[in-house]
């Protein structure tokens, strides 16, 4: 790699995978930029499932019927394994879940900061399934296409998933606005409180992305930030009309020219607020993580004993197994030694 | 930090196979104490809208596997052996059923 002139066979693999628009997998060489910024995408993404199972998990317990409940806990449930798919990818990297989870307690790794607003009421159970995994599905949809194939796999599973999880949110909220003013009104607050923090989830605009630039060469990502932003704000446009309610963006226009919508001014100093820890709930999220990992570790612990004991008896009893006929064929040696003396005396 | 290292769980491969007829394939990995608790772990994981009825868990480390480095010597030869292919084969399109 010193000899800019003549690039490694290895770096030489990688870049034709990459022009071909074939797939990196994890035993193939690839620059540590690509692996670094490989590992800290996933992990981030796995951080943000884990830590996005706490909005709507706290309204389990309360939701108004059983129905919502069956499906709000199917909902949390699939968080869950969507954030152990993506370890499962960085884990192909070389990175340890372990250490990815104590990256995450202790701050050194990030999550999406769309986690870090409360859901004062069940409507934004709702908005949440509607607004926040429609964005996550824009985002998330071009990323099938990554160019490291354990990551663009488990996206593909998730993608399929993340599906219910926006309609059975936008049935929530169409079931809410044909009920009293009061619901209707929830549905609304709800939706002031999720637009513009789900308009962050794309991340910075692009002429302020640093990374974005070589993510893209790498085909890790496949549209910019404000692309996807568009394509997001397009499509939401016409689903809050269906469903009655105002976005909370007086700039918000059909531009004809341009064939897509005209939105306002995005909070950017908001956004960096909650990135660097100053959301609402960003201590609050992490405390939980933390207790939920420290209470849990006994139990980690107990079933290593177990499956430790449990794999020494094994390897017991087999030793055990294998020295009783050692000694059944000790025992015979000598009758069959006798035998054959008596058989040799016989000739005599 | 050792300390920790040591109460982690093994990694575990884990195959489904999604309907009767079907290979096994590999959908990921998850990690647990032992084979059992992998098996039920895969359940939960990777089938939860009928994926599968029937699961493999293979530790990780016991996954032998051919290198990026070993391609050429395992699959080049297989590259130049096209009469191992029917197409090599000219057959006039008069004869039937070949």
């Amino acid at each position: 790699m010193s000899d800019l002139a003549a690039p490694s066979a290895g770096e030489r693999v990688f870049a034709e995978t990459i022009a071909k628009d074939q797939r990196v997998e994890p035993r193939d060489w690839m620059p540590d930029g690509y692996r670094k910024t490989m590992i800290r995408q996933i992990a981030q993404h796995a951080h943000s499932e884990i830590i996005g199972m706490q909005p709507e998990g706290a309204w389990i317990t309360r939701a108004p019927t059983l129905r919502r409940k069956a499906i709000l806990l199917a909902k949390v449930q699939d968080e869950a394994g969507h954030g152990l798919y993506l370890y499962s990818a960085a884990e192909t990297l070389g990175a340890d879940r372990g250490d990815l989870t104590r990256r995450l307690i202790e701050g050194r790794q990030k999550y999406s900061s769309i986690f870090n607003y409360p859901t004062p009421t069940f409507a934004d159970v709702g908005v949440i399934g509607w607004l926040v995994d429609g964005a996550a599905i824009c985002n998330q949809v071009p990323l099938c296409r990554s160019s490291f194939g354990p990551y663009a796999r488990a996206m593909i599973r998730i993608c399929k998933e993340e599906s219910f999880h926006q309609r059975q949110g936008y049935e929530l909220l169409m079931t809410m606005m044909r009920g009293t003013p009061e619901q209707r009104a929830m549905v609304q607050e709800a939706t002031n409180r999720w637009w513009w923090p789900s308009l962050m989830m794309f991340g910075p605009p692009d002429a302020d992305s640093p990374n974005s630039a070589q993510s893209m060469a790498w085909k890790i990502k496949r549209h910019s930030n404000d692309e996807l932003r568009q394509r997001f704000v397009d499509m939401s446009v016409p689903q809050a009309e269906a469903l009655g309610v105002t976005l909370p963006d007086p700039e918000l226009r059909w531009n004809a020219e341009r064939g897509q919508h005209d939105f306002g001014e995005i909070d950017w100093v908001e956004f960096k607020k909650v990135i660097a820890g100053g959301g609402p709930l960003n201590e609050q999220r992490i405390a939980h993580r933390r207790r939920a990992d420290e209470e849990g570790a006994w139990v980690r612990e107990a079933a290593a004993a177990h499956a430790a004991k449990q794999a020494a008896a094994a390897h017991a009893a087999k030793q055990a197994a294998a020295n009783q006929a050692a000694a059944n064929t000790a025992a015979a040696r000598p009758a069959a030694a006798e035998r054959a003396a008596g058989r040799a005396e016989g000739r005599a | 930090m050792s300390e920790e290292i040591r109460h982690e769980w093994p990694l575990f491969e884990v195959f489904v196979r999604a309907k009767r007829g079907l290979n096994h394939v590999h959908v990921g990995s998850l990690r647990a104490a032992d084979h059992e608790m992998a098996l039920h772990h895969a359940r939960d994981l990777y089938t939860r809208r009928n994926e599968g009825v029937s699961i493999w868990v293979v530790r990780s480390d016991d996954v032998v596997s051919s290198g990026p480095a070993d391609k050429d010597a395992f699959f080049a030869p297989s590259g130049d052996k096209v009469y191992r292919h029917p197409t090599y084969y000219a057959i006039p399109d008069s004869v039937p059923h070949i």
